[in-house]
């Protein structure tokens, strides 16, 4: 008995010592508070391809979504503490710069592109219209830093994120205890930042247009026209614009004649002469609230994008040059035919993407922080 | 019962000393070591560069002054004249050099073997695979946000990587609309697919020098990085041609003159 006794005193000092042997750079848990984040469980769409993000590392969280909410609206983000992603990504444009081109930064500077629809994140494999980031959390720091975007270094964000809140604010925000209540500590760092708006943007999903009621089973969500557009679609426009979620990913010359400053698009990233003007292949969802249209906005109707592809005016519409995507050079002449009627029913179909749901979700709205115009 | 207690009492014993094992430090030194500290001296020529006020003249015969150089030096190895050489561990080998920040101007190098050193190599720049590390792993002056001051952050946000060196300056045949020159030089190589590749790694001997190290002195080595070269080596760089280089194929051409522009000064024994 005296032996047992000792072995259980040898076992608690064992214990003891493995404890001691803990790794000290772990996550320090938060100290025990009645109540800690709410963990938020991320639900994909059944006909969505898995999640590209990593949501493993980014656990999301009811007030960690709360936080990127506020981050993404609110205009401290920017020099001027004016221009917030909001500004350039309204919800009811499906969170791009409605009726903008190029989006108009701090100082009213102009930007070089048009600016991307901000839905279904979860899934990209790259950000920006020539996919220079590879990862959500990278986003951010890019418009940040942009001068003509919003102008700010990405550390100031922080130091101006812990003054909050600032006496006399129209809105009042108090960072620290956001920061908090999201992470268990009132630390902000950068890091933190980025997970919380990689959050809220996971949460930003659009599924719920006609088009998604269509593809669940309501054979009636669809008209006649909009049915016969899906299938002109899926001959013409789906091996780019692929999957549900209408985009392969990929970069692709699509015969636009360069800009007025040249942009030559991905090759800025890759210096590959192949990717010599060559763009993003954008998803479609939504297309019908996003206009205008193309990396620089050049079109600003369905019809125009579509007369470009179809290249059936007298003077050619598509520029052509060595990367020229081969989908575009199978006829003798270069573009994908359409007719008339093949034209106004794609358009019927597209807009059966617009998502009303996505477009009002008080989840997804400004709480009161941001700028428009 | 008693028997089996005993056994169980050793098994204990012998976990408790494997646990020990494990907990202690496995970076105890087994061999005597010292430091060493590497000076980078910035000159234009033979000269001290001079921020601001000091006025030059490149290769290529054209004024210029300078407002910023910073550059990164990382994965140092010192090397002895037996071929043998000490790599510096990869979490303490990451420097900024700034010609604005007189402290970081010098790099101390710990926990080096006892020895005789005769020469140093390292790279200007950051490897490809700190280049493409999980943010939360670079900090201090690798913070991909931050930078080390945000005012001298050396970082590509919309395409992704260090820049490994940044000269900035003004002249009176640079043809921007402010007079400025600016040259950004990085690229590790990419991440999904292959780019440009400016990383450079420099070896210099110290000559008929010798750097001792032991574990009461601790030489100094100082190193001269000639601005000039920059301007002037297998490409003449002329900032009325190129008053602007940054993420594009030229920049090559200056990684490859910078990449000679390094020269050991002088070895002090302590």
């Amino acid at each position: 008995m005296k032996n047992v006794f000792k072995f259980l005193v040898m076992l608690a000092w064992l214990a003891l010592v493995a404890f001691s042997c803990g790794k000290e750079t772990e996550n320090p848990k938060p100290e025990p508070e009645p109540t800690g984040p709410k963990s938020v469980q991320f639900k994909k769409p059944s006909y969505f391809p898995e999640p590209v993000y990593d949501l493993s590392k980014n656990p999301l969280t009811e007030e960690g979504i709360e936080l990127g909410r506020f981050l993404f609206y609110d205009g401290i983000l920017s020099r001027t503490d004016k221009i917030g992603c909001g500004t350039c990504h309204q919800q009811q444009a499906a969170f791009t710069h409605h009726g903008h081109d190029l989006s108009h930064g701090v100082d009213d500077l102009i930007g070089t592109r048009n600016s991307p629809s901000v839905q279904n994140m979860a899934w990209s494999t790259s950000f920006f219209w020539d996919g220079g980031v590879h990862a959500m959390d990278e986003v951010p720091p890019v418009p940040i830093q942009n001068e003509v975007e919003m102008g700010e270094r990405t550390g100031n964000v922080i130091d101006k994120l812990k003054k909050t809140p600032v006496a006399g604010a129209a809105k009042q925000v108090d960072y620290p205890k956001m920061f908090k209540a999201a992470f268990g500590t009132e630390e902000i760092t950068a890091d933190k930042m980025m997970k919380a708006l990689s959050q809220f943007m996971m949460t930003m999903v659009s599924a719920t247009s006609r088009y998604d009621y269509y593809l669940q089973g309501d054979a009636s969500a669809l008209n006649a026209q909009e049915k016969e557009g899906l299938s002109v679609f899926k001959q013409k426009c789906s091996s780019c614009h692929a999957t549900e979620l209408f985009t392969d990913h990929s970069f692709r010359n699509n015969g636009l004649p360069p800009n007025r400053i040249n942009d030559q698009g991905r090759y800025a990233i890759t210096l590959n002469e192949n990717d010599r003007l060559k763009f993003k292949v954008p998803s479609l969802r939504n297309i019908g609230l996003t206009a205008p249209y193309m990396h620089d906005g050049r079109f600003n109707t369905l019809e125009e994008v579509l007369n470009h592809y179809a290249n059936d005016n007298v003077k050619s519409s598509i520029h052509e040059s060595v990367t020229l995507d081969p989908l575009l050079k199978t006829g003798a002449k270069p573009g994908i035919q359409l007719n008339a009627a093949e034209k106004q029913s794609i358009i019927a179909f597209l807009r059966t993407l617009n998502d009303q749901q996505f477009i009002s979700d008080k989840r997804f709205s400004d709480p009161g922080v941001g700028t428009s115009f | 019962m008693k028997k089996y207690s005993s056994v169980s009492v050793a098994i204990t014993f012998l976990a408790l000393a494997l646990f020990q094992l494990s907990c202690s430090n496995d970076d105890e030194p087994t061999v005597e070591s010292g430091s060493m500290l590497v000076h980078f001296d910035n000159m234009v020529g033979n000269e001290d560069l001079v921020l601001n006020s000091g006025n030059y003249i490149n290769v290529a015969g054209e004024d210029f002054t300078v407002t910023r150089l910073n550059y990164y030096v990382s994965n140092i190895r010192l090397t002895k004249a037996d071929g043998s050489s000490f790599t510096v561990p990869k979490d303490s080998s990451y420097f900024l050099i700034r010609e604005g920040n007189v402290p970081s101007q010098t790099v101390r190098i710990n926990d080096i073997p006892v020895g005789n050193y005769t020469g140093i190599e390292y790279v200007i720049g950051v490897d490809s695979l700190k280049s493409i590390d999980e943010p939360e792993n670079r900090k201090g002056i690798l913070d991909i946000y931050t930078g080390p001051t945000n005012e001298e952050t050396m970082y590509w946000n919309w395409n992704p990587g260090y820049i490994f060196l940044k000269f900035e300056g003004k002249s009176e045949v640079s043809t921007t609309a402010n007079g400025k020159y600016e040259y950004h030089i990085g690229g590790f190589g990419g991440r999904t697919e292959k780019t440009l590749n400016n990383i450079k790694t420099v070896k210099l001997s110290f000559g008929n020098q010798t750097a001792a190290v032991s574990t009461t002195t601790s030489p100094q080595v100082y190193i001269k990085a000639d601005i000039l070269k920059i301007f002037g080596g297998p490409t003449q760089l002329s900032i009325a041609k190129n008053p602007g280089v940054m993420f594009m194929p030229f920049s090559a051409n200056i990684a490859a003159n910078y990449a000679n522009m390094f020269s050991v000064k002088e070895v002090q024994a302590n």
